[in-house]
């Protein structure tokens, strides 16, 4: 089967006005302030594969799920959905196909409402349940699905813990037999084991239904488990795009590496983990040039002044580094 | 062993329902000594945050503490008035809950909220309050912190918010520090930093930190002690390298054989088959009976309590003598 192309992102931004309050500005003389939270960003998902994006918390991977999700519009860019522009009148059924489980299972879930009638909701609107018995055993198979029981259908959400919240989110966004999921950071409130039991379940509804997952994580080692591909964002911008098993054992990008280094180390062998040099620069007021270039151990002039676009290296694999580029730094 | 900061003994944590009395935490015992960083770990569902939300007093009702005492260094605090009790929150108990959305407030700016904290606690004028605010932020993360405490909740990056946060919770420099889930939020290199910014509370200021977590990588790093629940109930509990490297109860060594490490590929993770059970049909015995693949005819209907089993302590008949 040919690997087609489910989703593309087009040169992708989106800014956001960060300004102080208006009085503030006016009696301080200060200028409108924004900030690019997504900037010139491009990656396509193939149908049936998994896309993971990593990065540091701010570097713009939630931004970049609610823009393809369509609850934030686009500053520049285009997004592609089976070949068709997602931004065209007529694109809505389109995003029917797509549903998304969010970061924050409290915030996502309507705490007025019964969970069968949060999970049953995108079916009755989809019109996929021809009447309300098959709604009740298709909620309770879903409950069922994600580790819940059929009775917890009765309750409030608030009856729950945090990740039994999450489940329920994740029985939500399956309910309306989605093509594609953008799942944001799905198992980080789970402990462990049901973490291992709902990636295992995202395993097996990806092989028999042929699910597309965009998958955004802080845990590289979820991320090494799920993915099939991992991009890796720095403040807006993608910075390195390989094969999971490329990028974990080969990472290319200084920025990669360091992330791969900074893993908390559970053999606890005394070890201590590389700690992150520096801090993550304001997305306010970025570096010129790579915007990577306060921290990296590989910068030059030209880093400080040019900015590094992202080109394809032999092997499929893309990076955004002069470095890399000129060939300065190879493989690890 | 040193005197506790935290001692909680025999917690009962109950909800009354229409269909009957549920019991979330069940004699829960364990201390915490000054300077100690406490893991929490366990299934979801089993009564972590329910615990820490009794110890810092904001149990919602109709939950219920039923049984049991909580000691802060020696003082009774479970049965404290809710004015006595939110007196000792935020000054000497600080806390970091799970949503980090709920607990900031989206109509005032990040500034506008850690300084109405801070002057509540610390003697300070309002432009120093300010100061301090903008220091804690940066102490957390913030990158330009001077521009960024202007901005609302919802400017921020879930991670963001978690760190403001933590921010608030630690502006008093408590004594006791509760963090449930404080960096499930955050990636590795913001974690870190959090972590060291809680072991250097303990350790400078001799803070008890309970801190609850499903990363285990975390609580390698972090932790001195670790308890294990499971169903509401101590499962084990014990120094951080033995529960990690030689778990003994078997919900402890399922939990550990889940966690995804890296360099192992794609493959199936092992999973513990089943589910906790429901909080209304806990089966006698020990709870992990209808998963556990050691179980034998005592656990179906006596009930373990921690006892002494290598370097640890669980609650799990394997270890009985
Ligand atoms: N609605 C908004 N208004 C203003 N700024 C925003 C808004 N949403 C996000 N931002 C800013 O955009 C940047 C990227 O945020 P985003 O939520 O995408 O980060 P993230 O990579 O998902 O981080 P985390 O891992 O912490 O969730 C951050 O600097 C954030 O403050
Ligand atoms: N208001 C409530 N009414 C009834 N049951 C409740 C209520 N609040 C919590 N519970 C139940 O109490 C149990 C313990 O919840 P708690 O939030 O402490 O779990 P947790 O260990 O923190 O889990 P997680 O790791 O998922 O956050 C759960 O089974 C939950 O369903
Ligand atoms: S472009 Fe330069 S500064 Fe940026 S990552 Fe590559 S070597 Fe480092
Ligand atoms: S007491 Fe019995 S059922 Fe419970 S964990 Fe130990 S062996 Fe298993
Ligand atoms: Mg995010
Ligand atoms: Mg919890």
């Amino acid at each position: 089967m040919p690997a087609e192309t489910l989703l593309e992102l087009v040169d992708v931004g989106r800014e956001f006005d960060v300004s102080r309050p208006w009085l503030n500005r006016v009696l301080e003389g200060e200028p409108r302030r924004s900030l690019q939270a997504v900037d010139g960003v491009s990656f396509s998902i193939r149908r049936g594969e998994t896309l993971a994006l990593v990065g540091e918390s701010g570097c713009g991977k939630s931004t970049v799920a609610r823009l393809i999700v369509g609850l934030y519009t686009l500053s520049r860019g285009r997004i592609l959905f089976d070949g068709a522009d997602l931004a065209d009148p007529g694109s809505a059924p389109l995003r029917r196909r797509m549903q998304m489980i969010f970061q924050d299972p409290y915030a996502s879930l309507n705490p007025r409402w019964r969970v069968r009638d949060i999970v049953a909701e995108p079916i009755v609107a989809h019109g996929l349940a021809p009447d309300a018995k098959a709604l009740a055993a298709r909620v309770a198979e879903l409950l069922t699905q994600v580790g819940l029981a059929p009775e917890d259908g009765e309750r409030f959400p608030h009856e729950f813990s945090g990740g039994q919240r999450q489940r329920v989110s994740i029985a939500r966004a399956l309910s309306s037999n989605p093509e594609f999921l953008v799942c944001d950071e799905p198992t980080s409130a789970l402990d462990v084991s049901v973490q291992a039991q709902i990636l295992n379940l995202m395993k097996d509804l990806q092989q028999r239904l042929g699910l597309t997952y965009l998958f955004i994580s802080h845990n590289l080692a979820v991320v090494a488990h799920v993915a099939t591909r991992v991009g890796v964002m720095y403040l807006g911008r993608l910075v390195e795009v390989a094969d999971a098993k490329t990028l974990f054992e080969r990472p290319r990008h200084p920025y990669t590496r360091m992330l791969i280094d900074a893993i908390p180390d559970l053999e606890m062998s005394g070890k201590s983990r590389t700690p992150v040099a520096g801090e993550v620069p304001s997305p306010l007021t970025p570096p010129p040039g790579c915007a990577f270039n306060p921290r990296c151990p590989h910068a030059n002039e030209r880093c400080r002044t040019e900015r590094p676009v992202p080109l394809e290296l032999p092997g499929g694999r893309i990076a955004a580094c002069h470095a890399v580029q000129e060939g300065r730094i190879g493989d690890l | 062993m040193t005197e506790s900061l935290l001692s909680v003994r025999n917690l009962r944590v109950e909800f009354p329902t229409r269909r009957g009395t549920l019991v979330a935490v069940d004699d829960l015992s364990f201390d915490i000594a000054p300077g100690e960083v406490l893991g929490v770990v366990g299934e979801s569902g089993a009564g972590k945050s329910l615990t820490g939300m009794a110890i810092i007093g904001l149990l919602e009702p109709p939950g219920r503490i039923a049984a049991g005492e909580i000691r802060l260094e020696g003082e009774r605090i479970d049965n404290l008035s809710p004015e006595a009790m939110r007196r000792i929150r935020g000054k000497r108990i600080g806390a970091i809950f799970q949503d980090p959305l709920t607990s900031l407030n989206p109509l005032f700016t990040i500034g506008e909220q850690l300084v109405e904290t801070i002057l509540v606690h610390l003697d300070l004028n309002e432009a120093q309050a300010r100061d301090r605010a903008v220091e804690l932020l940066a102490e957390v993360g913030i990158p330009a912190p001077e521009i960024r405490i202007d901005n609302y909740p919802h400017h921020f990056s879930g991670g963001m918010r978690q760190r403001v946060v933590i921010a608030l919770a630690l502006c008093a420099r408590p004594r006791l520090i509760v963090a449930d889930e404080p960096t499930t939020a955050l990636d590795v290199s913001i974690q870190a930093q959090i972590i060291e910014l809680l072991r250097k509370l303990a350790r400078e200021n001799g803070a008890a930190v309970m801190l609850i977590t499903h990363d285990m990588g975390v609580i390698a790093e972090t932790a001195d002690r670790v308890a294990v629940m499971y169903a509401g109930r101590l499962a084990e509990i014990g120094p951080v390298k033995d529960v990690i490297h030689a778990p003994q109860h078997p919900y402890t060594s399922g939990l550990m054989r889940s966690i995804p490490k890296l360099g192992e590929g794609r493959e199936t993770l092992a999973q513990i088959d089943g589910a906790m059970p429901r909080l209304n049909a806990i089966p006698p015995g020990c709870a992990f009976n209808p998963r556990c693949l050691k179980r034998f005819d005592r656990c179906m209907h006596d009930r373990p309590s921690p006892m002494p089993a290598g370097a640890t302590e669980a609650a799990c008949w394997l270890y009985a003598r």
